[in-house]
């Protein structure tokens, strides 16, 4: 599904150059759900982006593939339309955009890369009208502008429902669970539960031990200074949860 | 960064870059006395008119191009201009659509403007003004049986020309400006509308501008009077040919509207800006005011503005009757070299008056976009209100917005809140959009309409569409 293998990127910072991403290597395969942890500012959110294809890093070394293709090297609406989805950490608001016109077309967007006809409009309807149901808000977002005025919690929600309406191959989800009452984190959990299964793979980057035990990880990755220092199963959030980062990032030097 | 992606959206041409061949009885170049007096004699206009024309040329001689707005040009050479030009096989005017040029109906067809009283639009009544007279106006036997008046000035002045002589440069005075002092001397048509007191227009009314000849100016004047208690939706369009030099358009509306009574005055202006270079395109300086002289009359605005080079309009309204009303929503559109200088005056007079003002200025590549608007309250206005929003939207880092207001309050008991925004076009907005699979192309106009909505919700329906395409289409070429 996805490798990443030796990943380093950097970025302009008054005219420095500043390695964020110092050679990650990642392979997640279909089905699996991996969680990534790690201290604020350690490149957790850079790595999200530059996965997207947010302009603003330089790649300088190392490569990625997705679905066999070479990510880095096709635009973000291109990776979109192969099946990844980002659930931003800040979701952005759009003035004046109809949140529901946006997520049409941005399913129709996705639609047309892949040669499939428009979906129907009764058809659309139907199922936004389920999904919004599912993530906790109600009919009147859809007629909102895009995030515009939503609270926190409110955005994070909305990024759920555009992940089940455009149903993605791969979802990383960037810190949504931050800001989360306990229904909310439990209604973006089902979220996500239900779109798991053995095609479809998901990193959740998150600080919080609490969003795990909702949605089970098969890996879970320890990120610090732009490198994965610690990996291992389930119960090492746990273990982060107890003891902090200090144990690990001192461990790894 | 954001500029590369702005960079390829879409790269359309100008649409209506065509050019009609057909032939034209034009006035040779260059403007006198005898040019007006020829003017009028062609249009065998009685007496007054040309009276009012000759003050307005003798006046016009007197005075300067103005130099205050944000707008940069070479001189023109109005000896150069062309100020009469008229289709020829006009000769007495077509009695019906069956006598109009079949190169007119089809070069109105490919502007999408229907003249056929059926098809696509057809609950819109169209005055077709192509180069210096009208060619055609739809839909005014119906029209008629509710007493609405609606053709071509020209046919006003020979038919009702006593409501012409009574309202004619009532509210723009034939000395106003230069530009409207020169239109007063020389305007050769445009369109005339009457609503009889109580009556409310059944359709939408439209005028659609179309500059063809080289060389020529386009100098219309439009008068629009609404009786008591009426209320009229009026529409006006325009474009021009591809040519590389510059054309002068200098138009003038005046609206009047009596007790109770409601004028809805919506432009969609894509005169042809000009290439990427800043070569040729439209020099448009129009003078547009309205006056509400009855108790509770409204008058609103609405502009679309993405063509022309240049662009030196501010629509305006006079409060003068008590709780009266004005409006102004624009939306204006500089890319490439295009220039804007446009806004509004409210001035009012009346009590308990009221104006919004409502201003989206986007500019791209190396546009100017300048805001300049007037809120002046009298000492007789009562309770005046003013709410004045004016937002920038920069897609270019070589682009510019600017905002002058002037706000002149002799009256303490008045309200003037004014509010301005400039924001770049969003990375993050950008970024959000492509992620959910939208092209870049798709996500720039997205986020632009978006922008824009305030007010594309105030034009009639039937235009909404064509304003959000027109302004996709008007987002090409080199922004960066
Ligand atoms: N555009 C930028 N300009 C300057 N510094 C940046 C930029 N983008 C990222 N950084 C820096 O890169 C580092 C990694 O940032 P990133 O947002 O990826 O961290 P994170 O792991 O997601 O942190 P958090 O847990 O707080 O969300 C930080 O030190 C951040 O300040
Ligand atoms: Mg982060």
């Amino acid at each position: 599904m996805l490798s990443i293998e030796n990943l380093h990127a950097s970025i302009q910072d008054d005219q420095k150059t500043k390695a964020i991403l110092r050679g990650i290597n990642l392979i997640v395969k279909p089905g699996e759900v991996h969680a990534i942890m790690g201290p604020n500012g350690s490149g957790k959110s850079t790595l999200a982006n530059v996965l997207a294809g947010r302009d603003g890093y330089d790649i300088t070394e190392g490569n990625v593939h997705f679905e066999g293709v070479d990510l880095l090297a096709i635009t973000p609406e291109e990776r979109a339309a192969l099946g990844l989805f980002l659930a931003f950490q800040y979701p952005v608001e759009i003035p004046g955009v109809n949140n529901m016109y946006f997520l049409k077309a941005a399913l129709n967007g996705l639609r047309k890369h892949r040669h499939l006809e428009p979906l129907d409009a009764m058809d659309f309807l139907k199922t936004i009208r389920s999904k919004i149901k599912e993530v906790g808000l109600d009919e009147t977002f859809l007629n909102r502008a895009v995030n515009e005025g939503f609270s926190g919690g409110e955005k994070k929600r909305n990024e759920i429902l555009q992940m089940l309406m455009l149903e993605p191959k791969l979802a990383i989800l960037d810190e949504t669970d931050s800001g989360l009452d306990i229904d909310a984190l439990q209604m973006v959990a089902k979220g996500v539960n239900s779109l798991r299964n053995a095609e479809r793979s998901i990193i959740l980057v998150t600080h919080y031990q609490r969003l795990l035990d909702y949605i089970v990880p098969d890996v879970v990755h320890v990120m610090a200074n732009g490198q994965i220092i610690k990996s291992g199963d389930k119960s090492l959030a746990l273990e982060l949860e107890a003891k902090g980062y200090g144990w690990i990032e001192g461990s790894s030097s | 960064m954001a500029n590369q992606f702005l960079k390829q959206v879409v790269n359309k041409n100008y649409e209506y870059g065509f050019v009609t061949a057909i032939e034209s009885d034009a006035l040779p170049p260059g403007l006198s006395e005898d040019i007006v007096r020829e003017i009028s004699r062609r249009k065998n206009e009685p007496e007054f008119m040309l009276n009012w024309r000759l003050k307005a040329y003798r006046h016009w001689l007197t005075m300067t191009p103005p130099e205050w707005a944000h707008l940069h040009y070479s001189e023109i050479d109005y000896q150069s201009i062309i100020y009469y030009s008229a289709p020829k096989s006009k000769t007495d005017g077509p009695k019906s659509l069956d006598e109009v040029d079949p190169k007119l109906l089809e070069t109105y067809k490919k502007l999408g403007i229907p003249l056929h009283e059926q098809g696509k639009l057809a609950g819109v009544a169209v005055d077709a003004v192509f180069d210096s007279v009208s060619v055609a106006t739809t839909f005014k036997a119906k029209l008629a049986e509710v007493g609405v008046i609606f053709c071509s000035f020209s046919e006003a002045v020979q038919k009702y020309p006593d409501l012409v002589e009574k309202y004619l440069g009532t509210v723009v005075p034939y000395r106003d400006n230069f530009f409207a002092t020169l239109n007063s001397a020389v305007f050769s048509d445009g369109s005339f509308v009457y609503i009889p007191k109580g009556v409310r227009c059944p359709m939408e009314l439209s005028t659609y501008f179309r500059i063809n000849a080289a060389n020529t100016g386009q100098f219309e004047r439009t008068l629009i009077i609404a009786e008591e208690g009426s209320y009229v939706s009026y529409l006006e369009g325009c474009t021009a040919p591809m040519r590389d030099e510059n054309q002068l358009h200098a138009a003038v509306v005046e609206l009047i509207a009596l007790d109770n009574a409601q004028i809805k005055y919506s432009t969609v202006q894509n005169w042809y800006p000009g290439d990427e270079e800043g070569r040729g395109g439209i020099f448009n300086f129009v003078t547009k005011r309205g006056a509400c002289r009855g108790a509770h009359s409204k008058i609103s605005w609405t502009q679309i503005e993405t063509g022309s080079a240049i662009t030196w309009k501010y629509p305006s309204v006079i409060l003068q009757g008590d709780h009266s009303i004005g409006e102004f929503y624009s939306v204006a559109l500089t890319n490439n070299y295009q220039q804007a200088d446009t806004g509004t005056k409210m001035i009012h007079i009346g009590k308990n008056t009221s104006s919004t003002i409502i201003s989206k200025g986007i500019s791209a590549g190396f546009g100017q976009n300048s805001y300049r608007g007037l809120v002046r309250v009298a000492p007789t206005a009562v309770n005046a209100r003013n709410y004045t929003q004016c937002d920038s939207l920069l897609l270019s880092s070589t682009c510019g917005a600017h905002t002058f207001p002037y706000i002149e309050v002799k009256n303490s008991t008045a309200q003037v809140e004014h509010e301005a925004s400039t924001s770049k076009i969003g990375e993050d907005q950008l970024f959000y959009c492509r992620q959910r699979g939208l092209s870049a192309e798709d996500a720039v106009s997205m986020i632009v309409n978006g922008f824009c909505k305030q007010v594309f919700r105030e034009l009639p329906m039937e235009f909404a569409v064509e304003a959000q395409k027109l302004l996709e289409v008007s987002l090409e070429g080199s922004v960066g």
